[in-house]
């Protein structure tokens, strides 16, 4: 092997070891990159009452509330657990039931929340307007896209 | 470079008549702007690996020209990436900023941008720096993996990718052909303005 070679192949091997390296701490610091837990996984957890924390998941449908002028109350949920949250402030715009969002808050007890901050979460699927009052018309809408 | 000035206005043309998105209005347009800047800042340090990997290698000076004049360009582009989505995210999100996976992991690769661009100000004995410049740049790729799968890895406040998966996109191609015509704007931009400062590199060595 030429010597330019065996630099192309140390070159390579030494950045695939760099790599994994970078690979194995991220994966093992998880806890501290995810940005968000979802409600199951706060429960798995067991995390102490007063605690500051985000957590994640869809708005459901039905659940959100005005209690005044600007409180509102909600249930997160991941389909599979609920919290209660109680929210005093502004919504974003992209808010809505059935929606995912993120909260920060702090945790009252097993089962409520007030959050300090609310995030709009918006999934990936982009569609023109048009296309879908067209599907709500034919009433295809809910069944394809939910 | 006249093929460049009409795929842009192309582009612009087709934004202008895209449609509105059913969750997001007319905010959505920012996506045009966005993406292709972001796909543009990756690609642009996928190049300047490439380029390292291929230079220390093989010893080929052009490499080092390349990375030198081609790194405040993938800045720009990562800058504009960064600002485009702050606007985005404000309306849309609610804030600005937050220090979530993918937004962090962008971050980090606008300050390898900086600091390269810093590290071609150092070091008088130019094979030196030319040598430190492409290990830091390779050493700096692996954060590519990590912004473009941080939205699959991690739980984050960023949507995962809508375009660049392996099934179908998941964009009507409305929106999706404007989306693709002003990343190829965006590419001949970036392109055009390459070979100018590799050209004006080129000559600044003749001249020494």
């Amino acid at each position: 092997m030429s010597l330019r070679f065996q630099r192309l192949v140390l070159i390579l091997i030494s950045l695939l070891i760099l790599g994994a390296a970078a690979l194995l701490i991220l994966f093992n610091t998880k806890n501290n990159i995810v940005f968000f837990y979802t409600p199951t996984e706060l429960l798995d957890q067991n995390i102490s009452f007063g605690d500051k924390i985000r957590i994640g998941g869809y708005v459901k449908e039905s659940s959100l509330k005005k209690i005044s002028l600007n409180q509102y109350e909600f249930k997160i949920t991941d389909n599979k657990n609920d919290l209660l949250v109680f929210y005093q402030g502004i919504l974003p715009d992209l808010f809505r039931e059935g929606q995912g969002t993120v909260i920060e808050g702090l945790i009252e007890n097993q089962s409520t929340v007030t959050a300090l901050r609310v995030y709009a979460k918006h999934d990936e699927n982009y569609m023109p307007a048009s296309i879908k009052k067209e599907l709500e018309k034919n009433n295809q809408w809910k069944k394809d896209y939910k | 470079m006249l093929i460049s000035l009409i795929v842009v206005i192309i582009g612009l043309i087709l934004v202008y008549l895209s449609p509105l998105d059913y969750q997001q209005g007319l905010t959505v347009k920012i996506m045009y702007i966005h993406v292709p800047s972001a796909w543009l800042a990756l690609l642009t340090y996928t190049i300047m690996t490439i380029y390292s990997i291929i230079g220390i290698a093989f010893k080929i000076p052009f490499s080092f020209i390349v990375n030198k004049a081609v790194a405040p360009i993938g800045a720009v582009f990562t800058l504009l990436c960064l600002i485009s989505g702050s606007l985005w995210g404000k309306p849309m999100w609610g804030t600005w900023w937050v220090w979530d996976a993918r937004l962090t992991s962008v971050a980090i690769l606008l300050l390898i941008y900086l600091i390269i661009i810093f590290l071609n100000q150092t070091f008088e004995n130019r094979d030196v720096r030319e040598k430190t410049i492409a290990i830091f740049i390779i050493i700096g790729s692996i954060n590519l993996p990590i912004i473009k799968f941080s939205v699959d890895w991690w739980n984050t406040l960023h949507q995962p990718a809508s375009v660049s998966k392996l099934s179908s996109p998941s964009m009507d191609s409305s929106m999706l052909q404007p989306l693709l015509v002003m990343t190829v704007a965006f590419s001949l931009v970036g392109l055009i303005i390459a070979i100018l400062r590799i050209k004006a590199e080129i000559l600044i060595r003749k001249n020494n």
